[in-house]
């Protein structure tokens, strides 16, 4: 058995048919190795966020292999892959996504609800309020989003990705609308997942937030430009 | 996911817009209450017929002038009624009424204005089960005497003599005076007839003494009710006395100058009015429990598109399909629900309210109550499937990008 996590192999997703065909991913081929922290940067309209769908099992590519896991997800069907999302992934949203009308605690249970085997309500309690803590959020529990900063918010939303305890955590952009003092929290609490053994995949714009990774994805017109394995970050040129 | 847990969520999704969902419910709410009272007024109609079919008394058959014939109401006459004592087969009695104009009535220190008489032959407390409570109703012979007797009605016995017996005390009948030989039983007021406030008079008196003079024949009688011995009896029972009141009148039995009918005849018709009033309420209740669930489609369709955000983050966190479909079916399904359990209360509530108002005659159907609830669960069911499909369906990407 290998050890890669991700397996992406001639990954391909056109938008639109004949002329109006927009190539958002143009054959990518993309390994990541279980423990593996990795940015992906690149200039906007590259096609990161149409990887990171494709990744995070929303969306099926026009064509290629994705093999999550050792499992074949290109071909699951619509309920495989909501399964495959509660159990295998955490997503961080840039605009965080938390239900407004909810507390802290019940948007950290809200993915306990769709998990296959039931969770009595004190485990899933007891598992949001672990998860909450290990943010830093466990005076918060009862806050509603809109009594948070946009750090907490965001931190929350992380609690909610590492609740199911998901082998792959997912970010697209988490620090886009944070300020820089939050961005430096969020980056710390991603930076001690990763040293706790957590893979982690990251789209950024910022190339002082890419420099926490350890691997720098640089993509653009739907092509990997450089895969970073040798530690530099190639795509710094191409943001301004 | 378990059911339980799906309630939850769909009860938060509902505690959201508190006040949105108390409008939603409403049009539930006034849709059941509207279905139960409804139900209940035209039950209550219905029951004030059986009632009147009660008081008639069974098996009874009716004969009376032809309404909008001229001159008719002088052409039956008390001989047709002996005529039909006698010839006709298959009668246990018959009995004449003819009905004056009030009078006033005087006992003792007592003045009563207004009273309404009314004369009959002697088989009247049998014809129309009717009973004697006190004493006893006046013979045929005396009938034929003209004897100045009077049987009193069980509120005019009160009235004029309180709890002394009426029996044997003489009344004062506009001029004449009467002897009390009897006092009916207490029946109250039947589809508006006080048969309490009325004194009962052998009929050749009241003809005799207080129709007025110039009325063409003195012998006329309003109404002859005839008691079949059986149901069975009843066809042609009506088909001797038309024919024989036909013959009597000189008048062709296709187009006679009275009618004879059963007390079914009446009720049928009485209760074709109902019928036809109840099917309108019945309409009017349905449709508004119709637009009550269009009201839930419509509000949890703005819900979707509201909530779409919401939907596309489920999704992200591992709801399935059928996870979100459940969850709006559930929240419509909780919406009707508890439109109905509260339209079920007010409907009770209302029903008692306009039964008490005195003026309506209400009867809450038990069958209403689960059928109105039933109804309410299956609009909700209905009518949230489909802004619930409408959720399931969303692309959770498309979903997430919504603003
Ligand atoms: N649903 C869609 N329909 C049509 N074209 C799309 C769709 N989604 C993305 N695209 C196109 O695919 C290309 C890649 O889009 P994508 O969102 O992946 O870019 P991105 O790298 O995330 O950009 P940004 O940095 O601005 O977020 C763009 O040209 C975009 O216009
Ligand atoms: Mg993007």
């Amino acid at each position: 058995m290998n050890n890669n996590l991700i397996e992406i192999t001639g990954m391909t997703k056109v938008y639109g048919e004949d002329e109006a065909a927009v190539y958002a991913l143009a054959g990518v081929d993309v390994q990541v190795v279980r423990g593996e922290f990795v940015a992906i940067m690149g200039p906007s309209g590259s096609g990161k966020s149409t990887l990171m769908n494709i990744v995070g099992c929303l969306d099926h590519p026009t064509e290629g292999a994705y093999m999550l896991d050792g499992r074949d997800v290109s071909q699951m069907s619509k309920n495989e892959l909501a399964d495959v999302r509660n159990e295998k992934l955490g997503f961080i949203f840039q605009s965080f996504n938390l239900l407004p009308r909810l507390s802290a605690l019940s948007n950290v249970m809200l993915p306990m609800l769709y998990t296959a085997d039931d969770v009595s309500d004190e485990d899933a309690e007891a598992r949001a309020v672990a998860s909450l803590t290990s943010v830093g959020l466990e005076n918060r529990l009862h806050h509603r989003p809109n009594q948070l900063s946009g750090g907490q918010q965001q931190r929350v939303a992380i609690a909610r990705a590492l609740v199911n305890k998901p082998p792959l955590i997912l970010a697209d952009e988490p620090t886009g609308n944070l300020d820089s003092k939050s961005s430096v929290e969020i980056m710390d609490i991603l930076h001690n997942l990763h040293k706790g053994g957590a893979t982690i995949v990251m789209v950024t714009h910022e190339a002082d937030i890419a420099a926490h990774a350890q691997r720098v994805i640089c993509v653009k017109d739907g092509k990997i430009l450089s895969d970073g394995s040798d530690g530099k970050n190639h795509c710094a040129g191409l943001h301004q | 996911m378990k059911l339980r847990k799906i309630f939850r969520s769909a009860w938060e999704g509902l505690m959201l817009n508190k006040i949105r969902s108390f409008l939603t419910t409403l049009g539930v709410i006034i849709g059941v209450a509207s279905v139960i009272v409804m139900l209940a007024v035209s039950a209550g109609a219905e029951a004030a017929i059986a009632d009147q079919i009660n008081a008639l008394g069974a098996n009874l058959i009716i004969v009376s002038p032809m309404r909008g014939v001229p001159g008719a109401s002088r052409t039956l006459l008390l001989e047709d009624a002996y005529a039909i004592e006698e010839q006709v087969v298959g009668i246990t009695g018959v009995s004449a009424e003819q009905s004056p104009a009030p009078q006033n009535i005087r006992a003792g220190g007592v003045d009563l204005e207004a009273i309404a008489l009314i004369g009959t032959t002697a088989d009247f407390p049998d014809v129309r089960d009717y009973a004697v409570a006190e004493g006893r109703y006046f013979t045929a012979d005396e009938d034929d005497r003209k004897a100045k007797l009077v049987v009193l009605g069980a509120g005019i016995a009160t009235d004029l003599f309180g709890a002394e017996s009426a029996l044997g005390q003489t009344i004062t009948v506009g001029t004449t005076k009467l002897t009390v030989i009897g006092v009916m039983e207490s029946k109250g007021i039947v589809s508006d007839v006080d048969y309490d406030g009325r004194i009962y008079l052998p009929l050749n008196l009241v003809l005799q003494k207080y129709m007025p003079v110039s009325t063409m024949r003195a012998d006329a009688v309003r109404t002859i009710y005839l008691k079949a011995e059986s149901q069975e009896q009843i066809p042609s029972i009506i088909a001797q006395t038309t024919a024989l009141l036909a013959e009597r009148h000189d008048v062709d039995a296709a187009k006679p100058d009275f009618t004879v009918q059963t007390q079914q005849d009446i009720i049928a018709t009485q209760e074709a009015t109902t019928a036809a009033f109840r099917d309108l309420l019945a309409w009017v209740a349905g449709v508004s429990l119709l637009v009550g669930g269009i009201g839930i489609m419509n509000i949890m369709l703005v819900s979707v598109t509201e909530r779409t955000r919401e939907i596309g983050l489920r999704q992200a966190l591992g709801a399935r399909q059928s996870n979100v479909l459940m969850q709006f079916l559930i929240e419509a399904i909780i919406l009707s629900l508890v439109g109905g359990l509260v339209g079920v209360f007010i409907g009770v509530g209302g029903s008692y309210l306009f039964g008490s108002l005195g003026t309506m005659r209400t009867e809450i159907v038990p069958l209403s109550i689960p059928i109105a609830f039933g109804a309410a669960a299956v609009i909700g069911i209905f009518f949230g499937y489909y802004p619930a499909t409408q959720a399931a369906k969303l692309d959770p990407i498309e979903a997430l990008r919504r603003e």
